[in-house]
């Protein structure tokens, strides 16, 4: 039995068919890297997988369990990075991420480690609002390292990141993918990914209007 | 639990940087209230008769002001995503944030009711009793005021429209709040309408998180 399953998984948006017929497997340590065009549902996709939308037809299903069955476990095991960056302005970069941690359940003791991880452990006593855009996407990176989910579902994770970044967020997928991890990411960016597999989603189904 | 008050602990924190907001609600109140004097004349036997509404509305008034940034802020920079997705279920989420909102919101309103209800001319019988129905209906005002802030989200001039929302549902803990005032002033059993307005807030405080968490739930699809 897979550990994360999707079966004939139908999206639909605004009265849209995104995509339809979707099927996914994904086994401990396996990588699946989402490809098409703009629109094509990729970031709808990670929403649905991780709950936070609901598909029109089909199943996701972990360890052949609904998801829907336990969605508190499932939120759990989790770690979504969206197009935003939760950052807020006013308080520092240590309590923004000591924020999200204890939120996830995860011990405070693993923010400055996380922090410096990312290249922001000199910077963890200044506000959020100071940081410019490829430090709040490093800063929405160290949730990642702060408290362990084993479902990474990353959407365009390397949006506005320096070279040295996505180096180490390459470094961290490794280190996440051999101990069993589960990783799907949406990215325009090629990623080295040992043994990633691409899932193509077409993009062109959306024309015709649900009945 | 740890989870709920890591967010009780950051909206305070928020709110306490962000002191304007805090502020501007207060000031608002302070300010609207003493415009009354001027509208309706100086005569301290008018003044003492409309002491409680005039507080009152304008508490409702005030309140209102600061809903729109409940759930706001989080929705425009994602935390609501993360908020969702968090291990706790979303209506302790909720629960936490309307009492952060409260102590930041409804507890300095009750701390400068005292104050007007001298400048009104309030007779002291009815202050104490003004404070306690305050302090009974000001959370139902947060709770009840958290269900259109989460509806409106990702619409345009959502200020507007939760007061257009929300107002309404307000009559029960304006009429019972005055009530409780005018009845300690004139003698008559209180008991009666603290124990409505105590009614108000328990149902509340179980319909509430329910309901605004299934508007934020529809507000991330």
């Amino acid at each position: 039995m897979a550990l994360l399953e999707a079966q004939d998984l139908v999206c639909v948006r605004g009265e849209r068919i995104v995509f339809a017929g979707l099927e996914l497997v994904l086994e401990p340590g396996e990588a699946v890297v989402l490809s098409g065009p703009n629109g094509s549902g990729k970031s709808s996709l990670l929403r649905l997988l991780a709950g936070l939308l609901r598909p029109a037809a089909g199943r996701i299903l972990w360890r052949g369990e609904p998801i829907g069955d336990d969605p508190a476990a499932h939120r759990a095991r989790l770690a979504y990075v969206g197009h935003q960056d939760p950052v807020k302005s006013v308080l520092s970069v240590r309590e923004n991420l000591a924020f999200w941690t204890r939120l996830k359940g995860g011990a405070e003791s693993a923010v400055p480690a996380a922090l410096e991880r990312l290249g922001l452990g000199a910077l963890a006593a200044i506000p959020g609002g100071m940081l410019s855009a490829g430090q709040r996407r490093r800063l929405n990176l160290t949730r990642l390292l702060a408290a362990p989910a084993t479902l990474w579902l990353l959407d365009e994770p390397t949006v506005g990141l320096d070279k040295d970044s996505v180096a180490t967020l390459e470094a961290m997928l490794a280190t996440h993918l051999a101990a069993g991890g589960l990783l799907l990411i949406a990215t325009h960016l090629p990623l080295a990914l040992a043994g990633a597999r691409e899932l193509a989603l077409p993009g062109s189904v959306g024309a015709d209007a649900v009945p | 639990m740890t989870a709920l008050l890591a967010i009780l602990r950051r909206d305070l924190r928020l709110a306490l940087r962000h002191g304007a907001d805090t502020l501007v609600v207060v000031l608002f109140f302070v300010l609207t209230v003493s415009l009354f004097p001027f509208g309706v004349g100086p005569e301290p036997q008018v003044l003492a008769r409309i002491a409680s509404g005039v507080i009152w509305v304008t508490a409702l008034l005030a309140s209102l002001l600061s809903l729109e940034r409940l759930f706001q802020t989080d929705y425009e920079d994602g935390s609501l995503d993360l908020l969702l997705l968090a291990p706790t279920g979303l209506e302790g989420t909720v629960l936490a944030k309307c009492l952060a909102h409260w102590l930041t919101t409804g507890v300095p309103l009750i701390v400068a009711t005292p104050l007007l209800a001298l400048f009104l001319g309030l007779p002291a019988d009815g202050v104490g009793f003004l404070l306690l129905a305050m302090l009974l209906g000001t959370p139902t005002l947060t709770l009840v005021g958290a269900i259109g802030a989460a509806l409106v989200l990702g619409a345009r001039r959502g200020g507007v429209l939760i007061s257009l929302l929300v107002l309404p549902l307000y009559v029960p803990v304006l009429i019972f709040g005055v009530a409780a005032c005018d009845a300690a002033v004139g003698g008559f059993p209180v008991r009666p309408h603290l124990m409505v307005l105590g009614g108000l807030f328990l149902a509340a405080l179980v319909l509430a998180p329910w309901a605004s968490a299934a508007a934020l739930r529809q507000a991330a699809e």
